[in-house]
């Protein structure tokens, strides 16, 4: 087990170089940074200042690692147009996204993973129609446009819940609804086939010959092995709900990291879009890490590999 | 009555399939006292495993089975609630498959399957259960047994494995047990082991056996009874010596020449082999099963269906209407009689 972590470890370190790697350059494909840094209009003298001052004469590798070295500190720049540094705002932001993601993927899997379950206990049936109805328009409905008709409906109609702002758990629910309900769809697809599979696999004869109840021979024997694949597929998930949280905290207005790149986009502030990605995929490879994890102490035969 | 375990009678195992219903047990019938094994043999597909499975009401939930009579102890076992049913799996009887390889939970360690087979019956502290774990380990010969208890399926060979899931199955201290074809999956090595293992708990235990297999080897050494069994029937049962001393139905006959014997078979010498396939069970089939196979058959096999009838020597049953002629004239061919 501990030599299984070490790998994962060693591969996630790698994953994270590369993306620090990729999120450095962004700054050079948009352009030289330093004639976006001085703007329109801006003398030749200014920009070549502007570039001494933030070092872009420098060869680019003594920049990325330079700058690496400092991410790894804590120090991710100044930003642009705030003129603060930009790991001050990230971590106050971060939180706020954290909340809404972990509210977000529970309750997509708390809605997905039951689901997935009885449409498997009974393929075929009412049941397994209506957890395919819910997949087919969860897969089917853009989450902006989701988030848009809770709003309208709950927000706007209804009056039940508070439409934008975040001064209390009752503003996480709709953000949290149309981020989550994204992920249901697969995750509730991949429990059912794999709650198939393992119903119709030889142990749980076995579980059953042993006169074990229907509850525990669905729950201790088959559940935890259909949900192997279900927990990586869940981390993948969990990543594009990130990406997706720039859309679901722009239209609800909660101040998160979404909210703050969506913002620095507009200002075409640099660094901090720079460190909001890597920031995002950072979370993302922790996440990975961690269904793998979990994967291992779910299944003993991944250990061993 | 007391030493009756189990009471076959008149079971049926039907299966929707797209052209019409397949009965793949047609009025099977047998029992199993105390102290006995009792050996089905017959070739895939006869039908076998379904009679296993419906015995522990596991069949695949499309198929439907009935029987006049079906009794564990003198108790009804068809027809009751699955509360009942499941009280009984894994304790008054068990059953051991045929894929030792994937019989067995990869999730957990060797002791949680072991133990919680005791668990869900006996109200006893998870100690015992695992004192029990490891003395049936030991019994049915893995060594450091304890060790064992921690360690997960896949790194178990597939004859250590079966071993597991015999202990698992003596756990409760069952009166019946139901091998399906244990060894099928094994090395040839460990096959004879494992039967003969099975054989050696049967009396120690004093339980009932129902070993399915196709190894006549075997059955002629341990069972106490043979049943065999041909597209959903049985065409002749007995004691082994009548049924390998004496073999009355063609059947039989075809199946028991299919072997070596040691020391009869000449090197290079052709064994013998069923010519035909065995027909289909989808709807009703007039007369003799067999008919189409037989070197023996006659109009009168085709008419009507042929009874399961006791021949003179007492417990010895045969389903041939040519069976007392056939034994008379030392099996000739057709053409030859008529």
């Amino acid at each position: 087990m501990a030599i299984y972590a070490l790998k994962r470890l060693g591969v996630a370190l790698l994953v994270a170089l590369t993306v620090s790697l990729i999120t450095f350059s962004m700054v050079y494909i948009s352009g030289d940074p330093a004639i976006t840094i001085a703007g329109e209009g801006a003398r030749i003298e200014d920009i070549e200042n502007i570039r001494k001052y933030y070092g872009f004469d420098r060869p680019i590798f003594i920049q990325y690692l330079d700058w690496l070295w400092q991410a790894i500190h804590g120090d991710l720049g100044r930003s642009y147009s705030l003129r603060v540094p930009v790991a001050d705002v990230i971590f106050e932001r971060l939180p706020t996204t954290m909340l809404l993601g972990a509210c977000a993927i529970t309750f997509g899997l708390a809605l997905a993973i039951p689901l997935g379950v009885l449409a498997a206990v009974k393929p075929n049936s009412i049941f397994d129609r209506a957890a395919l109805t819910i997949a087919v328009i969860g897969q089917a409905m853009p989450t902006f446009w989701f988030g848009l008709t809770l709003i309208l409906v709950f927000g706007v109609m209804l009056r039940w819940l508070p439409i934008t702002g975040q001064d209390s758990w009752w503003n996480f629910v709709m953000p949290a609804i149309a981020l989550g309900y994204n992920v249901a769809p697969a995750v509730m697809r991949l429990t059912r086939a794999g709650m198939l599979e393992v119903l119709a696999s030889d142990y749980i004869r076995t579980a059953r010959a042993k006169g074990l109840r229907p509850m525990k021979v669905l729950f201790k024997h088959a559940l935890r092995n259909a949900v192997i694949p279900v927990v990586a597929l869940a981390a993948v998930q969990f990543g594009f709900m990130l990406g997706g949280s720039i859309v679901i905290e722009t239209i609800f207005q909660i101040n998160g990291l979404g909210y703050l790149a969506w913002e620095s986009i507009q200002r075409k502030d640099l660094p901090m879009m720079q460190a909001i990605v890597l920031i995002l995929s950072i979370i993302y490879v922790v996440i990975t890490f961690l269904a793998d994890m979990l994967n291992a102490f779910l299944d003993p035969r991944i250990r061993v590999t | 009555m007391s030493d009756r375990i189990l009471t076959v009678e008149g079971l049926e195992v039907s299966l929707p399939v797209p052209s019409g219903t397949l009965n793949a047990v047609h009025g099977v019938s047998f029992h199993v006292d105390r102290g006995e094994t009792v050996c089905i043999v017959g070739e895939s597909g006869c039908g076998k495993s379904l009679t296993a499975l419906s015995i522990m009401d596991l069949l695949p939930k499309r198929a439907r089975r009935a029987a006049r009579e079906l009794t564990l102890l003198g108790e009804p076992i068809v027809g009751v609630s699955e509360t009942t049913m499941a009280d009984l799996r894994g304790n008054r009887m068990a059953m051991i498959f045929q894929e030792p390889m994937t019989s067995l939970n990869p999730a957990y360690t060797i002791g949680n399957q072991l133990e919680e087979a005791l668990l869900r019956h006996r109200k006893v502290p998870r100690a015992k259960a695992r004192e029990r774990a490891i003395h049936l380990l030991e019994r049915v010969g893995i060594t450091a047994a304890e060790q064992r208890l921690r360690q997960y399926p896949h790194q178990l060979s597939g004859g250590l494995r079966q071993r597991v899931m015999i202990a698992m199955a003596l756990m409760t201290g069952p009166d019946l047990i139901i091998a399906d074809e244990p060894t099928t999956a094994l090395d040839v090595t460990i096959q004879a082991q494992i039967l003969h293992l099975l054989a050696e708990l049967q009396r120690e235990f004093h339980m009932g056996l129902v070993l399915i297999t196709h190894d006549l080897g075997v059955v002629a050494r341990i069972a106490t009874r043979v049943v065999v069994m041909y597209a959903g029937q049985v065409v002749e049962t007995g004691t082994a010596a009548e049924v390998f001393g004496a073999p009355r139905h063609p059947y039989t006959r075809g199946l028991l020449d299919c072997i070596p014997i040691p020391g009869k078979t000449k090197r290079g010498e052709r064994l013998g082999t069923i010519p035909g396939m065995v027909p289909s069970l989808v709807g009703q089939i007039q007369g003799c099963h067999f008919a189409g196979r037989c070197n023996y058959v006659i109009d009168e096999c085709r008419a009507a269906p042929i009874p399961l009838e006791a021949t003179p020597d007492g417990g010895h049953e045969v389903r041939c209407i040519r069976a007392d002629e056939l034994m008379r004239g030392g099996f000739q061919p057709a053409e030859s009689v008529a």
